[in-house]
């Protein structure tokens, strides 16, 4: 113990605390997002702070700044490269930092949003970027020119050496770095056409994965301050319920325990390691007013679902075209389906934790997160100290699949604020896995009934849809929620891209006292399973192979047309396979791009499928790291996967049932299917990719067991309908 | 006190013998490398390993440890020049990188009792947990691994 804080400061830290705190002179500035530095922040003495993103030393060393959180998902890389590749400077140079939430204050914003959520990063930064990029290009070969006294139309840059061919002069960044932050940014600035981008686009090697292999302390949970104490902490068991006593004399004299802390709806104890606070916390009686919701089960909110599917009230319509009663009524054919899914919890890898030690009139904060600016505002409400006087330090997180942005990002925050407060001393609070499964803001638990009716030539006439489940905003923003609707929880049937004439999508809201939030890839992973699952059985009714259908419905669809089309290709959808495997396809646009995947499964003896191969195919407009768009797209398999075959949170008594990994499955090495990944980038947009991967990938799947055994798979997930494992 | 050999190095750690060693490694002598991820020897993020072998250090207790050659992530190499670091790098196996620690420590054994794996092998031998669905670039970098 009594480390210095052990973080690396190349990369974690966030900018050093120079001067840029006093200055608040920025409010009024109204300043242009991304690249403006307001007025009395300029660069210091011993580098060059080109513009708000980059600062460029003596030695060409190129610092690229990230606003966006990486937690794995590969856009600190990323985005540094839509930066440099503007800046035309040596990438071999570059390395980044994370921006400090503070100075996006002090800076009115030149950061724009922080939230790393939605697959966001790059599709809503990539110009501002691009133009911050562009913007100190041309102000550093304007100062070369001015140095040379010659106009600044016969310089170049490139890989960060701007030349005067006529005089054949050079000049590296470093040299007039300086010079060129006192110039003011052009107004406006031309970016370059993707296609002679020279360092985007390219598979690169990613800025943070030397020090992933090395066990460097990188993450928040690794930090170690000097009188540090660690804090262990039990939540009501039940969602909703308070704290209504604990027994402290039971484990106060225990060696290592320095003292309890309660709070509203939990208790911490603290000791001398994490361990010795866990031990005792499990050894410490405590009571817990479970208020209004502790006999809730699982059965009982299934059956509160089920009412929704059958709600024949005046239930909120949030697409209707044509007719379709009329059109039901008059089909030849019709077929009728319900759908169900759980709830489902992330459980990130590095479990929720935060550090906080209080200073002279501030306070520091360690802490995984998507969103460094909710960190800060949580901490601001937790402590009562004003925002700038608070030091977020960012770290890389170990996942967060949504967990730590959105919903409720603060609630880990608020706790060690209070402990560390409570205690007097810097306090490093970390979650059990237990604490953390149990205590999740959950993919919400949906259902559906679907009606479909088939002409005499098997052509869908009509396509039915009721949901009943929970919102998001139930818990994210309730006051969001409008006349009982919520039009992100009907995605994929909203923007359902089958050419069916007449479309009914309705919504029986049906929200618990389960708290949700945003789970990768979100509405689209339950919404995705249902309509692709339920498009199977409309196929198979009709008599018509699957993909063909499929096809025939996206005429008027030419992106997914062509990730569908892609896909069969690479996995020869309709050729022979081994003697008992069998395909399943699916595709599901969103966040801005296009997937389909292709599953290749046989059936073991007791029910379950082996999957033994899974090919996606993906565009998303323009591709900035094509080996992070695979690595991304492979790991939304593995994300897709575990849910689809194992993953499920069920409620009883109030609370959830599920704790650890041995009753909350993932799928390992010996359940890793081979992956294929095509990429069709066919430029002119920008979609996200952390997410999209992922919610073809399980009706795929269930498409192919559907295929073979004749049974549809209606609800997830799948190994409850097998006795033995996967 | 319990004497413990870690990466080559004598510790005298003045902790209960039922400390877990993981919490011996993190909070007592600031090793941070090793990680926790469940506490109950199902994620393998805490990988070690002990005289070459495999181990979970949340479910080991220090004082079972003393007298055998601990090894964790710290001890593969400080430079990043250990054959399963370099496939690491070479095939950008991790994404969060949270569970990389064990993983590797886990290949690292494996290789030492198999030096060529076969895909069976590495199913049975790597159990640990990767959220983030690294799996199909560890086993790409696992033979990688073994050919060097
Ligand atoms: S922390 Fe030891 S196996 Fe998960
Ligand atoms: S790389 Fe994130 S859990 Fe494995």
């Amino acid at each position: 113990m009594n480390n210095l804080p052990n973080l690396d400061p190349n990369h974690t830290s966030g900018l050093d605390r120079r001067s840029f705190l006093v200055s608040s002179a920025a409010a009024g500035g109204g300043f242009m997002l991304g690249f403006h530095i307001p007025a009395g922040q300029a660069a210091t003495a011993t580098d060059a702070e080109v513009n708000a993103w980059i600062v460029i030393n003596a030695d060409d060393s190129v610092l690229i700044r990230v606003a966006h959180s990486e937690m794995g998902q590969g856009s600190m890389t990323a985005l540094a490269m839509l930066v440099a590749e503007e800046l035309d400077c040596d990438w071999s140079k570059v390395r980044t930092e994370f921006v400090d939430p503070r100075l996006n204050i002090t800076r009115n914003k030149v950061y724009g949003g922080m939230a790393t959520v939605g697959s966001r990063a790059v599709r809503t930064s990539h110009e501002y970027l691009r133009k911050a990029g562009a913007s100190a290009r041309q102000m550093l070969v304007s100062a070369a020119a001015q140095r040379w006294n010659v106009p600044a139309g016969e310089c170049q840059a490139a890989a960060s050496v701007i030349t005067h061919a006529a005089s054949n002069r050079k000049l590296g960044y470093g040299a007039v770095a300086q010079a060129a932050a006192k110039l003011s940014p052009p107004k406006d600035v031309a970016l370059k056409d993707p296609s002679s981008w020279k360092i985007a686009g390219k598979s690169t090697m990613r800025l943070d994965i030397a020090e992933k292999v090395m066990g460097k302390p990188i993450y928040a949970i690794d930090v170690a301050l000097p009188d540090m104490l660690h804090a262990a902490i039990a939540q009501s068991p039940v969602f909703g319920g308070k704290l209504k006593s604990y027994d402290e004399a039971a484990i106060k004299n225990r060696k290592g325990v320095h003292s309890v802390v309660p709070l509203a709806n939990a208790v911490a104890v603290v000791g001398e390691s994490y361990w010795h606070a866990q031990r005792a916390l499990k050894a410490m009686p405590i009571a817990w007013d479970d208020g209004a919701n502790g006999k809730v089960t699982s059965t009982e909110i299934a059956a509160f679902l089920t009412g929704g599917l059958n709600d024949s009230g005046d239930v909120p319509v949030a697409r209707n075209d044509g007719d379709v009663k009329a059109a039901l009524a008059g089909a030849a054919k019709v077929i009728e389906a319900e759908y169900r899914v759980p709830f489902l919890s992330h459980a990130a890898m590095e479990p929720m934790n935060c550090t906080v030690r209080f200073t002279e009139g501030g306070l520091e904060v360690w802490a995984p997160t998507q969103n460094a600016e909710a960190i800060l505002s949580a901490a601001a409400r937790a402590s009562g100290i004003e925002p700038t006087k608070i030091v977020v330090h960012l770290t890389y997180s170990g996942g967060g699949f949504g967990r730590r942005g959105g919903a409720a990002p603060g609630d880990y925050v608020d706790q060690a604020v209070l402990i560390a407060k409570a205690v007097g001393r810097p306090v490093k609070m970390v979650w059990s896995r237990e604490e953390d499964i149990q205590h999740d803001f959950y993919r919400p638990i949906s259902s559906i009934k679907f009606a479909a009716g088939l002409d005499a030539e098997g052509n869908p006439v009509a396509w039915n849809t009721r949901v009943a489940g929970q919102s998001i905003l139930s818990t994210a923003n309730p006051a969001g929620i409008k006349n009982n609707m919520d039009a992100g929880f009907l995605i994929c049937f909203t923007d359902n891209p089958y050419d069916v004439k007449n479309i009914k999508v309705d919504y029986a809201m049906r929200n618990t006292h389960v708290p949700v939030g945003y789970w990768r890839s979100v509405n689209h992973s339950q919404n995705g399973y249902f309509r692709e699952c339920f498009f199977d059985e409309i196929a198979r009714a009709a008599g018509q192979d699957p993909y063909e259908y499929r096809r025939k419905l996206l005429k008027n669809a030419p992106k997914q047309l062509a990730v569908l089309d892609a896909v069969a290709k690479k996995a020869r959808w309709g050729e022979p396979l081994p003697p008992g495997h069998f395909h399943g396809i699916a595709q599901v646009d969103g966040y801005g791009s296009y997937v389909a995947a292709v599953a290749e499964i046989s059936m073991n003896a007791d029910g379950s499928p082996r999957v033994h191969r899974v090919t996606t195919a993906v565009d998303c407009g323009y591709v900035v790291n094509p080996d992070s768009v695979e690595t991304q797209l492979q790991g939304a398999v593995v994300w897709a996967l575990s849910a689809a075959l194992y993953g499920e949170i069920t409620i009883k008594n109030g609370r959830v049932e599920q704790g650890n990994f041995d009753n909350y499955r993932m799928l390992l090495m010996a359940q890793m299917p081979e992956v294929d990944v095509v990429q069709i980038p066919s430029g002119g947009f920008w979609g996200g990719i952390g997410e999209p991967g992922a919610p073809p990938v399980g009706p795929a799947v269930a498409n192919a067991m559907l295929a073979a055994t004749g049974i549809p798979v209606r609800s997830l997930p799948i190994i409850k309908r097998s006795t033995t494992s996967v | 006190m319990i004497n413990i050999n870690i990466n080559g190095k004598e510790h005298a750690v003045d902790v209960d013998p039922d400390m877990p060693l993981l919490w011996v490694l993190r909070d007592t002598l600031g090793m941070m490398g090793t990680k926790f991820g469940c506490g109950i020897a199902q994620c393998g993020a805490c990988t070690v390993q002990l005289d070459g072998v495999a181990a979970r250090a949340c479910a080991t207790p220090v004082s079972a440890v003393a007298g055998l050659k601990i090894t964790t992530i710290e001890g593969l190499s400080t430079d990043g020049s250990h054959p399963v670091q370099k496939a690491w790098i070479a095939h950008q196996v991790p994404q969060c990188g949270y569970c990389q620690s064990g993983m590797m420590m886990a290949v690292d054994a494996l290789l030492k009792s198999s030096p060529n794996p076969t895909d069976a092998e590495i199913d049975a031998a790597i159990t640990n947990i990767c959220r983030c669905g690294t799996y199909a670039r560890v086993r790409q970098a696992i033979h990688t691994a073994a050919k060097t």
